[in-house]
This record gives C-alpha cells, sequence and structure tokens, in this order.
C-alpha cells in the first residue's frame, strides 16, 4: 500500500487518471471496501502525510490514500482543472484563494503551522549566521517562487526585515529550493523548518527568531463529496497525526479563526 | 611483375612508382616507370586499376613502395605528401563538378586553391574553358549543361591547376556512345598539349588505343602486360588483353611435322597437305592443334608459343565444307552476343574461340545455343610469337 | 482502392491529426483577444520573450560553430571510436530534460566536476546565469543538429573531398568551400529542429539556470510561472511562442525543405 502512494507520487499525471477513476468509483456509490481516497498536498507535506495517511487507513480497513506533491499553488490548478481529487491540503491559506467555490465540500481547516528557516549547505560555504546575512551580496541565495506559499512568506519575510537578498533563482516549489541548497550550488535558501529537519544529513538549518519569522498556517478541506474526505481532513486534527506533525517541526493546529 | 619500360627508354623515367596497398582480401602491388605522355592501365572490374591512381594522387596510402615524379619524392620512406600538395589532377567517370558553383568557379577553384588571386584565377579558369571549348557556357552551374560539356569542364578544371600528374579515372565510361566518340576526340586533342605525365584507367580498348603511348595491364593486382598500342595489339599474352583487343588467344607447343592432323583425329588428307608436307608447323593445343603458314620468329620447335586468330578470320559452316581452309573442327555453340550490326559466336567443344560474324549469317544459318557448327580458319590468318 | 487511402488509415490519420491539433486550437480558443494587449504588456511577457530571442541566438550560433565540424567528423571519420561517439551524441535526445540538467550541474556547478576549479581558480560561477540558459539549450539542441546534418554529410560523395583535395584545397578549405555550401539543406534542416528545441527547452533550464525573469526564466519558464499567478499572461506568451514557432519552421520549410 505504501508502495503504491509512492508511485502515485511519482508523477501528478498519472496520479490524475487514477484520481479521476476513483472519483467515478465513488459517485456510483460503491461499498466501503476497497474505496480509494485521492489526496493532492502541498510539497513540503510529502514526509508527514505518509505516516498520517497509514494511521487513517489503519482507521478505516478497506480504504487506501493515495497521495499527490506539488506546489500549492499547482495542486490548487489540478483540483480546479478537475484532478478528480477528494481532499486538499495547502502550505498557506492565500493559496486557496484560486479554489472555484463547485470543489469546496466542507469548512477549511487548519491544521498546522509552519515557519521559514535558512538552509545552507552542510559546509555553510557563504558563513551565514543570520538573517541580516542574506543581504550579503556576494552570496547565491535561492527562495521559492511568489505564487507558492514557501515563495510569499519569503517575499513577505524580505519586506518585513528590510533585507535586499541577491536572489538567483525563484524555484518552482520547496523541495526545488531544498536541492539546489543539498547539491552545493546556493550559499542559502529559504524553506520550511521542517525541510531542514526532515534532511539533517543533507543541509544544515540557520534558523530565524521567532519574533522575525513570518508563519504559514495550512489549510485543508474536502474537495469531493465523497464521505472520507472530511473523515480524512478531521483526522489531521486528531492527536495521532498531530504528534507526527509536531514531531516533524510543524507548529501544532492554530485555533480555528 | 614486368617493370613498364618507357618506349624511348633512354630517358629517366617522369613517374616512377612502385605501390603496394594490402587491404588484407586483396593486394594490389604494381610497379610503373612511365615517360611523359599517357599511360592507360586497363584490367577487369577489381583488377586495382582505380586503388593505383588514388595511391598515386595520395588519396589512398601506400603499405609500401614510394612515388616519384621526377625528382621530387611524394610517397615512401616515411614521406607522405597530403594530395593537396601534390601537382595532381583528377578526373574522374561522373564530372564531380561543384553543383554550386558556376563552371567558371569549379575550374578557378584549384587556382583559388593555390593561392591565386581571385581575378587571376577566374582569367585562368575563363582560359581553360576556352581550352575545350565551353568560354560560352563559364556562367552555367553544373546542373545546366549536358554530361559531356561537364566531363570537359571537370577536365579544364583539373588542368587549370597545372598538375605534374593528370589521372583520368574511367573518364568516359558513364557518357552515353555518341558523347563518348565526341568528347574521346576532345580529350585526345587536349591530351596532345599537355606537357605533363597522364594516367588514365579504361577498361574501354578504344580509349587506351586512341589516347595511351603505352598500356598497362592489371588483374587481381598485378601487372600482366605492358607495351605500345600496336605491340599489345599485335601479341596479347592474357586471356584479357586478348579479349580486349578482340582476338582469340590460344596457347600451346610449337611442332614440326610432316603430317598434319585435324581435330577430329582424322588425317586431313587434303591437296595443299600432300604439296607443303615437309614445311607442316602445328602448335599442339590441348587436345587439338593449329596448322601454321610459317613458322614465327624467335620460336623453334617444343617451345610455348602464343597465337592470335582475330574472329572475322574464323568461318561457320552448318555442314562439313569443301575448304582451302586447312584448320577445321567441328564445335559447339556456347553463346551468341550482338553489338551492333555484328554477333560474336562463342565456341567450345575442342577449342575455344569466338567467331565475328554478321546478324545476317546468324539468320541464315540458324545459329542456337548448344548446335553444332563447323569452324574454319586459314593458316594464313593464325599469327604466333614466342610466350 | 490505393493502400494508402484505406479508410481504417484514413480514420488513424485523422485521430492522430486531430489529437496534435486540438489543444493547439483549445489554446487559441482560451485567448481573452479583446484584451490580448494588455496581457501581451505583463512584464513576464516581454522579459521573457526578449531572453529566449536572446539566448536562442547565442545558442544557434553555438550549434553553428561547434555542431557542423562535429558532425563533419562523425560523417568522415572510420576510426572504430566514432560509431560510439555517433551513438553518445544522441543520448541528450532520449534523456529526459531534468536528468541533462542535473548533469550539467554535476559538470558546471560550484561542485560540479569543471565548474569546481572554475570558481575556485577564477571566481567564474555558471548555474542561475544567462550563460547557463545558453548552456542548457545548447545540450539538448546540438544532438539534433548533428544528427541531421551529419546525415546528409555522410550522404555526401567522398569524391567530392577526393577532388577538392586534388585541386589543392586542404580539409579546412574543403569543409568550408565545399562541404558547407553542398550540405546547406541539411543545416537548414538541422537548424530548424535545434531552434525549436532550444526555444521550448524547458528542464534542463530550470534545473541548471533557475528561474530568474529577465535573467534566466527564458519563455517557457515564464509560461509556468505566470500560470498559476496570470493566467491570461501565460496563454498570451504561449500564443506568442506559437506563431513566432509556425512562422519560422513555416518559412524553413518553404524555402529549405521540401
Amino acid at each position: 500500500m505504501r508502495a503504491a502512494r509512492r508511485a502515485a507520487a511519482l508523477g501528478a499525471a498519472a496520479l490524475l487518471l487514477l484520481g479521476a477513476c476513483a472519483a467515478g468509483q465513488d459517485s456510483s456509490g460503491a461499498p466501503a471496501e476497497a474505496l480509494t481516497l485521492t489526496v493532492v498536498a502541498a510539497a513540503s507535506l510529502t514526509d508527514v502525510f505518509e505516516p498520517i495517511a497509514d494511521g487513517f487507513e489503519g482507521d478505516h480497513p478497506g480504504v487506501t490514500v493515495e497521495m499527490s506533491f506539488a506546489a500549492s499553488s499547482t495542486v490548487v490548478q489540478q483540483v480546479n482543472q478537475g484532478a478528480g481529487a477528494d481532499v486538499l491540503a495547502l502550505a498557506g491559506e492565500g493559496s486557496l484563494e484560486p479554489l472555484a467555490d463547485e470543489h469546496r465540500h466542507g469548512e477549511v481547516t487548519l491544521f498546522a503551522t509552519n515557519q521559514l528557516e535558512i538552509a545552507v549547505p552542510v559546509d555553510n560555504p557563504g558563513g551565514v549566521s543570520g538573517l541580516d546575512d542574506l543581504s550579503d551580496p556576494g552570496l547565491t541565495v535561492v527562495a521559492c517562487a511568489e505564487q507558492v506559499p514557501c515563495g510569499s512568506a519569503a517575499a513577505e519575510l524580505f519586506a518585513q526585515e528590510g533585507l535586499t537578498p541577491q536572489i538567483a533563482s525563484y524555484e518552482p516549489d520547496v523541495r526545488a529550493t531544498l536541492t539546489k541548497v543539498e547539491l552545493g550550488e546556493v550559499d542559502a535558501g529559504l524553506v520550511y523548518r521542517t525541510d531542514v529537519a526532515a534532511a539533517p544529513d543533507r543541509v544544515a538549518g540557520v534558523p530565524i527568531p521567532a519574533e522575525r519569522n513570518v508563519v504559514n498556517r495550512y489549510p485543508a478541506l474536502a474537495v469531493s463529496d465523497q464521505e472520507l474526505a472530511q473523515d480524512f481532513v478531521d483526522h489531521l486534527v486528531s492527536e495521532a497525526a498531530q504528534t507526527i506533525l509536531t514531531d516533524a517541526g510543524f507548529g501544532a493546529a492554530p485555533a480555528a479563526s | 611483375m614486368t617493370p613498364v619500360h618507357p618506349p624511348r627508354s633512354s630517358f629517366a623515367p617522369a613517374l616512377d612508382a612502385h605501390l603496394v596497398v594490402d587491404r588484407g582480401d586483396f593486394v594490389l602491388d604494381v610497379e610503373l616507370q612511365t615517360p611523359l605522355g599517357v599511360t592507360a592501365l586497363l584490367g577487369p572490374n577489381g583488377s586495382g586499376k582505380t586503388t593505383a591512381l588514388t595511391a598515386l594522387a595520395g588519396l589512398t596510402p601506400l603499405t609500401r613502395g614510394h612515388v616519384d615524379r621526377g625528382p621530387a619524392r611524394w610517397s615512401g620512406d616515411g614521406v607522405h605528401l597530403a594530395p593537396e600538395r601534390r601537382g595532381v589532377g583528377l578526373v574522374l567517370a561522373e564530372p564531380m563538378l561543384f553543383p554550386h558553383l558556376t563552371l567558371l568557379d569549379n575550374v578557378a577553384f584549384g587556382p583559388r586553391s593555390r593561392g591565386m588571386p581571385r581575378a587571376a584565377a577566374r582569367d585562368r579558369a575563363r582560359e581553360e574553358l576556352a581550352r575545350v571549348g565551353l568560354e560560352q557556357l563559364a556562367r552555367r552551374r553544373p546542373g545546366e549543361v549536358s554530361s559531356g560539356q561537364a566531363q570537359r569542364a571537370a577536365l579544364a578544371r583539373a588542368l587549370a591547376t597545372d598538375p605534374e600528374l593528370l589521372l583520368l579515372d574511367e573518364p568516359l565510361s558513364a557518357l552515353d556512345p555518341d558523347t563518348r566518340t565526341r568528347t574521346r576526340a576532345d580529350l585526345a586533342r587536349r591530351l596532345r598539349d599537355y606537357p605533363g605525365v597522364t594516367v588514365l584507367t579504361s577498361h574501354d580498348p578504344l580509349d587506351a588505343l586512341t589516347l595511351a603511348d603505352q598500356l598497362v595491364f592489371l588483374e587481381a593486382g598485378r601487372v600482366t602486360q605492358t607495351g605500345t598500342p600496336a605491340d599489345v595489339v599485335a601479341r596479347p599474352r592474357t586471356a584479357y588483353v586478348a579479349s580486349l583487343v578482340g582476338l582469340n588467344l590460344l596457347s600451346g607447343t610449337l611442332v614440326r611435322e610432316r603430317c598434319v592432323t585435324s581435330v577430329a583425329g582424322t588425317t586431313d588428307v587434303t591437296h595443299r597437305s600432300r604439296t607443303s608436307v615437309d614445311e607442316g608447323w602445328t602448335v599442339r593445343l590441348a587436345g587439338s592443334s593449329l596448322v601454321l603458314a610459317e613458322p614465327p620468329a624467335g620460336a623453334g620447335p617444343g617451345e610455348q608459343v602464343w597465337a592470335t586468330v582475330n574472329p572475322e578470320a574464323v568461318a561457320l559452316f552448318t555442314a562439313r565444307p569443301t575448304t582451302s581452309a586447312r584448320n577445321l573442327w567441328q564445335l559447339r555453340v556456347d553463346s551468341v552476343t550482338v553489338t551492333g550490326q555484328r554477333a560474336r559466336v562463342h565456341l567450345g567443344g575442342g577449342v575455344d574461340l569466338v567467331a565475328e560474324v554478321t546478324l545476317g549469317a546468324v539468320a541464315a544459318l540458324g545459329i542456337t545455343r548448344g548446335q553444332q557448327l563447323w569452324a574454319a580458319v586459314k593458316a594464313t590468318e593464325i599469327h604466333t610469337y614466342p610466350a | 482502392m490505393a493502400p494508402s487511402s484505406s479508410w481504417s488509415l484514413r480514420v488513424a490519420a485523422g485521430i492522430g491529426l486531430t489529437f496534435i491539433l486540438l489543444p493547439l486550437a483549445a489554446l487559441l480558443l482560451r485567448v481573452d483577444w479583446p484584451d490580448l494587449g494588455t496581457h501581451l504588456a505583463a512584464p513576464v511577457v516581454g522579459q521573457s520573450l526578449r531572453l529566449s530571442a536572446v539566448t536562442t541566438s547565442a545558442t544557434m550560433v553555438l550549434v553553428w560553430l561547434l555542431g557542423t565540424p562535429l558532425a563533419w567528423q562523425l560523417a568522415r571519420s572510420d576510426h572504430r571510436l566514432t560509431a560510439w561517439a555517433r551513438a553518445l551524441v544522441t543520448v541528450p535526445l532520449v534523456l529526459p530534460p531534468v536528468v541533462g540538467g542535473v548533469a550539467l550541474l554535476m559538470a558546471w556547478g560550484r561542485r560540479g566536476v569543471l565548474g569546481g576549479p572554475l570558481e575556485a581558480w577564477f571566481g567564474i560561477t555558471v548555474p542561475f546565469t544567462t550563460v547557463a540558459v545558453v548552456m542548457a539549450e545548447l545540450f539538448v539542441a546540438l544532438p539534433f543538429y548533428v544528427v541531421a546534418v551529419e546525415g546528409s554529410m555522410r550522404g555526401l560523395d567522398r569524391r567530392y573531398d577526393q577532388v577538392a583535395a586534388t585541386l589543392g584545397a586542404g580539409p579546412l578549405r574543403t569543409f568550408f568551400t565545399v562541404v558547407v555550401p553542398m550540405v546547406l539543406p541539411g543545416i537548414a534542416a538541422g537548424s530548424a529542429l535545434a531552434w525549436a528545441r532550444a526555444l521550448g527547452e524547458f528542464g534542463a533550464t530550470i534545473t541548471f539556470a533557475g528561474s530568474f525573469p529577465g535573467r534566466t526564466q527564458t519563455a517557457p519558464l515564464g509560461v509556468y510561472a505566470a500560470l498559476e499567478q496570470d493566467p491570461q499572461a501565460a496563454i498570451a506568451l504561449s500564443v506568442v511562442m506559437l506563431a513566432v514557432s509556425v512562422v519560422v519552421l513555416g518559412v524553413l520549410r518553404t524555402r529549405w525543405l521540401r
């Protein structure tokens, strides 16, 4: 089952097909056994959604969770274009805006928070020790593109702190940003705290003090009338899921606003 | 290997080459010593003519040997001059004119490549085109002229660099028969004015006989016969050479006899054999013999000799004829080939002979394959010379 | 009825043609024609198109300078390693462009085989520069050109080379005055393929050069970046690329290709 999910996560296109099939099955009113739930989520959730889905499957025998990860802005577009997903989970509330009303089934649940952190190559060739170093014109810095939550958070951070870093590239999602740091091609990249925590051997983190940082709140909601979809959204704020999220470095679910 | 000796052998050869090219399944090993003038390399397909030519041009590296043009060493002893640094001109069966250049610029290509300024090179090219009668077509592209004109332009292009060695590889073979005849005449005229050494290859004897001062025959990568055209025509030494010059070539032992025998094994007691029995000279062939009118110069009884018979001198009959011809055989028709108004009848079954007769004769005799015919040759039509 | 006009073949051909034309038509249907001018004025459109024009032009110059001699060597060399070289040159044709981008990073990145010393000794970094965009485009486009041109060069009768040599032209002169003019149609066809490939290059560019407006964000990267923020600008940019491609290929087709 795990393998099936991984395979599904490999390619968005492949997943779109699977998702479409699953949606068709659901609407035909098939019995509860052998049900497939399709979750599309922000790239930064890649590592935590695996164990969370395992837990969900344990609670719902016969249910298979298939997942696909990409930039928040991309997965919203996929849902809008009829990708046949059941659950949507994003890395920032702003990314929800383009979601068409016809796909909004149920309430938005904020299930986690995240903060930015400076990722540097393990040997830290740029000698980055804090946020203010990013303005050093000699440093090569990458950030996410502004249409994805980590990019809008970075832009907000730069504006708020009056920083003028030399951005070499606006990467399409947070994983691409992290990869550039991992490869040592840049001196620093702005990613989520959880991304640094997930790759302890491959990148080093330079924390940003909480009072200067920007907080992203992660929304999730059902995007089909599939009953299990809302169950999965609810599962995200269960104790088991919250433990997994906080262990990975996420902030706990904020109080509903 | 018979080295080629120039007809006027008092000169040092203008071209002295020993060409060895080892390709594993084919070995070319040819010695050439030629004076100024035209030498023709003749041989069947695959005999190594073109390889010899490209080796002289430096396009094919020598395995062994040398190429000396006058005092200059082009190949050998570690020297290998690149083709562009030898003074050679090359004309191939197809003109190989550069299709994107006018005839003028094609001919000017060589002088330009050798550093001549553009205007001078074009003047020179105009001159060369005029010498082959193409000055009116200088502005045309190769695709806009006839095959014969293109080949003349190719010759002009090769000569525009004043080559010390002109190489012509089957220069007329791709032309249709009429064009070939005219272009052959143009080529002969142009070559008369050319002061260097020309080596041409051909499998058409007419090219060789009309253009060349001396002939070199190649078979399977080796020289089999050399000589002037007159010499070769009179005394071919291989079946290939004989067939090329259109003669039947027979080989045997010279015998002096009192009695003349025919192939049928019966004693041919004609009136002539009675009168000249003391003068009876024959060539004993494998399973047959030839009666000669007179003994060959320079050969005695028991020696090996060559004998040639002109196919036109072979008379054919359906029934045993009453004839004065002293050589008469009953033979089988193996094949008939027709060229123009003449037919060549290939005979076997005792003596391998070719008879050339008119198409009318073929019809009159009703010649078909496998048929038995009587073939007669007068003793005076048989030419012999020492092997 | 001729086999070529059998109904089943015609149906299959029609489906194939529709499959290609339908998305292009759909793209044109989605264009906001009345406001196209406004969408084209979006900064991402002009910036990325200008960058694509500059980088693909630089790429084509390099393709000609390096690809033509390479094709000639591959076409005429009898060396036993030539067959291997010929096969290796075509690898980028089948390699996913992203993998090409990773490979370029491994070679020219700051920690790359060549990029490392380059930075350590000369302070030159290649990734995330316009030069990196050109290199990514060159990497994917050069094989298309070399394969096309090598094919027409191999078809060139060797006797032309031989005659040119006997006329006194060295290999270099023969190459420029005989070979290149004679394979011009092949060069045009190869150039069209290579240019189209360079213009459409995405995966290797975003991996190796990143995406920065005006510096490394070429037209395809611009489309990708704009799609989620300003879809009409993305569509407008796509239409411009489509139009340019059709015009260039159309001109080449009538001029050089049968």
